[in-house]
């Protein structure tokens, strides 16, 4: 694109906020009530944290792949890139994080065996992203609108990179570029909508970058 | 307990208001028209813009509310719309308003190429013609200038062969307005598009007069400032001087100001509403403002 710096956020805005959010209740009302299995998919997730059952990374990993397959495929490629030509070119990097997720988790690399106070703000990341549907009715958006973890990618983005906050690891310079430009794209997506909304996946973003930082600080021992 | 009924039925209750417009009052006068240059043929001097408002994917009653817009637009006696590849889903939506609508004769489709291959420019203007559901598009633009000289060579092919009837370019928002200058000076251009309204008026400089001077038609973008301007405007006083010209609304005013540039042969606003579409082809109408009134509205809405 010529003189792409005299382009503004505006002028790739493709549609309005009416057709973005009902788009949503559109997969919604598709997709029900597949969201119930993908909430309870991310409970396990929290309970296997928790739990730290020998082999939990590998269960983990393979259910976050699967999830960031399906949102990929299901939501950006065929439903997304409808009304946003780009999502065609961000869809296979959804495919590729969720075949990074199932490696890391057979690898061994999502292993949550740290219990330190980083480590339980990833979950809190984890759980803001199993409570993302609040959201809708919070902002007087009706439930059907509403973005659920595994089927919306923002909530699964954010669940994800709280597990990663979690895990540390050295899978997390691979596995966190992803997650953080999707919240990247999105917080400005919503932002040029002039969507309050907009704040919440910066500050995700934002977030689980601090904790990552912190997680790698020489300070942060093991528990 | 929410069943996916519920769900669907719920998504889609907006659909269930959607209905073709109205007929339009008795005995709506004919839009102004304007002669293109190269031809003489006349169409109305307001058309309608497709960029964002017709992009609204597979949704079904979407699809049908964009469906009335056009069907008041024809109904109102409007005839260019405007599209591209680039406006995500809008050529498959207005393919489908044109089949629900028995495809009308009235139609002028004006389309672009919009892709940096030169190789690809053809089979992309085919696809876009296929999701028109139109025989063949009456004008193809090559959309901000991208790839210009391969793909004005192979519009100015097709006009030759009877594959299209009018070659233009485009440009918006004042971008490449030198490079635009120069090509239009190079080549005989039927049309060009770009951004001009009452607070945008570069293009008053140069190339709407160069314009004049080569008998190009000029098709007029964003001319609510993609509904900003209409959007700032809606909550002050329609002036004294919008009775002068025939004005019920600023949307009026802003087109009609643009109307009255002697440059100008359509300006294509975009819009989702039924009444705004009639309200805004109705604009098209004298009396027209004359300079030292267009001088007043431009001052009055820079105060604003």
């Amino acid at each position: 694109m010529s003189e792409w710096w005299t382009y503004r956020l505006e002028s790739f805005l493709l549609f309005s906020p009416r057709v973005y959010w009902r788009m949503f209740e559109l997969h919604n009302a598709a997709l029900w009530p597949l969201q119930l299995a993908t909430l309870a998919s991310g409970v396990v997730i929290v309970l296997l944290v928790l739990r730290r059952a020998p082999g939990h990374g590998t269960w983990i990993g393979l259910i976050l792949g699967v999830l960031w397959a399906c949102v990929g495929w299901s939501f950006l490629w065929n439903r997304y890139a409808g009304i946003n030509w780009a999502a065609l070119y961000v869809a296979p990097a959804f495919g590729l994080q969720g075949l990074l997720l199932a490696a890391a988790g057979a690898s061994g690399g999502l292993a949550c065996d740290r219990r330190d106070v980083t480590g339980r703000l990833g979950l809190l990341l984890v759980a803001s992203g199993l409570a993302y549907p609040l959201l809708a009715p919070l902002l007087g958006r009706p439930w059907i609108s509403a973005e659920v973890f595994g089927v919306a990618p923002d909530p699964t983005a954010i669940a994800t990179l709280g597990l990663l906050v979690a895990a540390g690891g050295r899978w997390q310079p691979l596995l966190c570029p992803i997650p953080l430009s999707w919240l990247l794209l999105s917080g400005l997506t919503l932002r040029t909508m002039g969507e309050g909304q907009a704040l919440v996946p910066l500050a995700a973003a934002g977030t689980a970058v601090a904790l990552l930082i912190l997680r790698r600080a020489p300070s942060s021992t093991p528990a | 307990m929410i069943t996916r009924r519920r769900f669907i039925e719920a998504a889609t209750a907006c659909g269930a208001a959607f209905a073709l417009p109205a007929p339009a009052p008795a005995a709506t006068p004919a839009p102004m028209a304007r002669a293109i240059p190269s031809s003489g043929e006349r169409i109305p001097a307001v058309g309608l813009g497709t960029w964002i408002t017709f992009n609204v994917g597979d949704d079904a009653a979407l699809r049908d509310e964009c469906t009335g817009v056009m069907a008041a637009f024809f109904q109102a006696g409007g005839r260019l719309i405007d599209s591209s590849p680039m406006y995500g889903s809008s050529q498959p939506v207005i393919g489908y308003g044109l089949g629900k609508l028995g495809r009308p004769a009235a139609l002028f489709s004006a389309e672009k190429v919009w892709t940096s291959s030169p190789a690809h420019g053809a089979q992309q203007i085919e696809q876009s013609r296929r999701l028109w559901g139109v025989e063949r598009f009456d004008l193809v633009q090559v959309h901000n200038l991208l790839a210009w000289e391969a793909h004005l060579e192979t519009l100015f092919a097709m006009k030759a062969e009877g594959r299209l009837r009018y070659v233009g370019i485009t440009t918006s928002e004042g971008r490449r307005h030198e490079l635009f200058e120069e090509i239009m000076r190079r080549h005989p251009l039927d049309f060009v598009q770009l951004t001009y309204n009452i607070v945008d008026r570069e293009a008053e400089q140069r190339l709407l007069p160069l314009a004049a001077e080569r008998g190009t038609a000029v098709i007029v973008n964003r001319p609510f400032r993609q509904g900003a301007l209409t959007r700032k405007l809606a909550h002050q006083p329609l002036p004294g001087w919008a009775t002068e010209i025939g004005a019920g609304s600023w949307a009026q005013v802003l087109l009609k100001f643009i109307l009255a540039h002697p440059a100008v042969t359509v300006a294509i606003p975009a819009t989702s509403r039924i009444d705004h579409v009639r309200e805004n082809v109705a604009a098209a109408a004298d009396p027209l403002p004359d300079a030292a009134l267009r001088q007043r509205m431009a001052a009055h809405v820079r105060t604003l």
